[in-house]
């Protein structure tokens, strides 16, 4: 193993942590006040189709991730207003936002774009690297910022009064209701961060990492994020780090698919399979230890 | 008097689905209006496809047959107080290893047997992982689904590969081939296995032993374990089950599905029928009979799907647009209060 590979290998795992660490910290502000949501799959697939949109219709690809975030604000209003105000079960939504996203995303590939199943992003609508070397390696901005948020997400929830709140009425809803917190509130607030910090994580998807609009191009990774979340004992810190871990095996498989001596050895639909194998892994293994908060997925309704 | 109490018990549900069902197509008509399609003339396809004639009605219940399976896998879950998602992944396997084994015994009952046993055999690992790990069944039942996708598709390009069409993978042999309703059409009995499984699953749950502890499981599990239910147990079994009738559903579509009888690139013929039964499950309420015909209703519009990209020219990814929409819908705590609500206020 060589220099350059493995500059390649731990570039390309902070560009594959990108996605999972900013949906699994926002999945983390969202349980910790108390609310679940299994449709991140859903709103990554629209940010990255409406965030690549955006990103073509103003020629720049931050108007996309604004557009991405935007976008994933209004399922998670749609989320919120079912699960808090009309204390609705919080798994089905997400069940039909997933099943929607993938259904709009490959209708809306084909309607806006007329192409089967894909579109590539143009270069003008993608967000430029800060850091490019001739190989083709290359960092991008969305990584400082992902760290950025991870640590302001840890700062806010454990070192603030408002972090405080949204743990509240996610341990003991009936004690932050008594104390004259407004539950309801605090919980959807949390959601919507939740969401639009997964349409940002789509919308990086199209008009940056992958730089094209897939009818599969979540890929899970909604899923791995919520693994993730719960590996991390719900704090944003450790989430980030678990993200790092993830990407790490989500780029690897990219690696070794695309590395003819390896690849010619063990099929490479083995290699496909390490990012969902290691989430199992260490989602089973770590799973004893980890304590949900006590209210997460109850909806809380005044006595 | 007792099956009127029991007809008004249904009453409430029933309206709610249907009530979900115009909303998915009210909102379908919006998305169709906004891409620039005409609505009407997309849903005008859409119901020719598939009802209004002998070949769409055929159609619709071959297509309704997996749907009504994999909803039956979710179903049992829900009842049990599990999310299993992962009848997606099974269906794959279900197909496969009928492929396998009907190659060596070339018999149809060889074959479903086969899409039985592998269900059975693949859920079982998030069974475990549940129960003796605590892993949620969604991340599990979902990485599953990833695993079997891939596993499935080296096992179709690199092992049972069709040598006379690189697109597909072997055939069912034609003695082993589910015997078809209607010649000439993709009707066979695939649909009837799918209609007796859901029968037996609704006597098992709801006249047995079995099914009476795996639904307290779910009620109250708190109940179930003071009045000597094993939840472990109960979960492992709704695991099992619902992978059996997920496999009968894999099997069942490459057995009984002319003209190729095969697993096609990509496993495209197989995909996603997992992910729509939850949808037909929601719908049906998570009760068999619901299922039965919610699972036709989703059947037509699979079915009108092809004739609507067709004639309307509209994407036939639109229906999973409408089924989305329905299964949000579906979702709304007390949509029917919700919508009754104004209407009784007026009558005080």
């Amino acid at each position: 193993m060589n220099e350059a590979m493995v500059i390649s290998l731990l570039l390309g795992s902070l560009a594959a942590m990108v996605p999972i660490a900013l949906t699994s910290v926002g999945a983390v502000i969202s349980e910790r006040a108390g609310v679940v949501n299994i449709g991140y799959e859903g709103i990554l697939m629209f940010s990255a189709f409406f965030g690549a949109i955006f990103a073509e219709l103003a020629g720049n690809g931050w108007v996309g991730i604004l557009g991405g975030a935007f976008v994933g604000l209004l399922f998670g209003a749609l989320h919120g207003v079912l699960t808090v105000y009309l204390k609705g079960d919080h798994v089905i939504p997400g069940i039909g936002l997933n099943l929607l996203g993938a259904g709009a995303v490959a209708f809306g590939i084909r309607a806006y774009w007329g192409t089967a199943g894909q579109h590539t992003v143009p270069s003008d609508a993608q967000i430029s690297p800060l850091w490019m070397d001739a190989f083709g390696n290359s960092l991008s901005p969305m990584v400082p910022i992902t760290i950025a948020v991870a640590i302001v997400a840890w700062w806010v929830l454990f070192k603030t009064p408002f972090g405080l709140r949204i743990r509240a009425v996610g341990e003991n809803p009936e004690a932050a209701d008594a104390l004259g917190i407004n539950v309801e509130l605090y919980r959807f607030t949390a959601v919507l961060i939740a969401s639009a910090l997964a349409g940002v994580a789509g919308a990086y998807l199209s008009v940056d990492w992958l730089g094209t609009v897939t009818k599969q191009i979540a890929a899970g990774r909604g899923f791995i994020a919520l693994a993730n979340m719960v590996f991390s004992g719900w704090n944003p810190l450790i989430a980030l780090g678990g993200a790092f871990l993830f990407g790490f095996f989500d780029n690897l498989a990219i690696y070794i698919q695309n590395n003819p001596w390896l690849a010619g050895t063990i099929p490479w639909q083995f290699i496909a399979t390490l990012p969902y194998v290691v989430t199992l892994i260490v989602v089973a293994g770590i799973i004893g230890r980890a304590r949900p908060p006590k209210w997460d997925g109850r909806p809380y309704k005044r006595e | 008097m007792n099956l009127k109490n029991e007809l008004r018990g249904y009453a409430k549900p029933v309206a709610e689905s249907v009530l979900a069902i115009l909303i998915g197509v009210l909102v379908g008509a919006l998305v169709l209006w906004f891409s620039g399609y005409s609505p009407l003339e997309a849903y005008y396809w859409l119901i020719v496809g598939s009802l209004a004639s002998t070949d769409g009605i055929a159609e619709t219940l071959a297509k309704s047959a997996p749907l009504i399976l994999t909803a039956i896998t979710f179903a049992i879950g829900a009842r049990t107080g599990l999310f299993n998602v992962g009848a997606e992944g099974t269906v794959y396997f279900g197909a496969m290893a009928a492929i396998i084994v009907t190659q060596y015994l070339q018999n149809p009952i060889a074959g479903l047997l086969a899409g039985l046993l592998i269900g059975a055999l693949w859920a079982l690992p998030a069974a475990v992982l549940k129960v003796y790990r605590g892993v949620h069944e969604v991340i599990s039942t979902i990485m599953f689904n990833w695993i079997a996708f891939f596993l499935v598709s080296w096992l179709a390009v690199s092992v049972y590969y069709n040598p006379k069409d690189p697109n597909s993978t072997l055939p069912i042999p034609p003695s082993a081939r589910l015997p078809l309703l209607i010649k000439g059409t993709s009707l066979s009995w695939a649909f009837i296995v799918a209609i007796l499984s859901a029968i037996i699953v609704f006597i098992v749950m709801w006249h047995t032993k079995l099914g009476y502890e795996l639904r307290t499981s779910g009620q109250n599990p708190r109940a179930a374990e003071y009045g000597g239910i094993n939840p472990k147990r109960s979960a492992i079994w709704s695991f099992v089950i619902g992978g059996m009738t997920a496999g009968l559903a894999g099997a069942g579509l490459v057995m009984g599905t002319p003209p190729s009888y095969a697993i096609t690139q990509g496993l495209a013929n197989v995909h996603g029928y997992g992910f729509d039964g939850i949808g037909v499950s929601l719908v049906g309420r998570n009760h068999p009979l619901g299922i039965i015909f919610a699972g036709i209703l989703f059947g037509a519009l699979s079915a009108g799907a092809t004739a609507m990209q067709q004639h309307a020219h509209v994407p036939l990814e639109m229906i999973k647009v409408i089924e989305g929409i329905i299964i949000i819908a579906v979702a709304v705590p007390g949509l029917l209060d919700l919508f009754a609500r104004p209407f009784r206020r007026g009558e005080a």
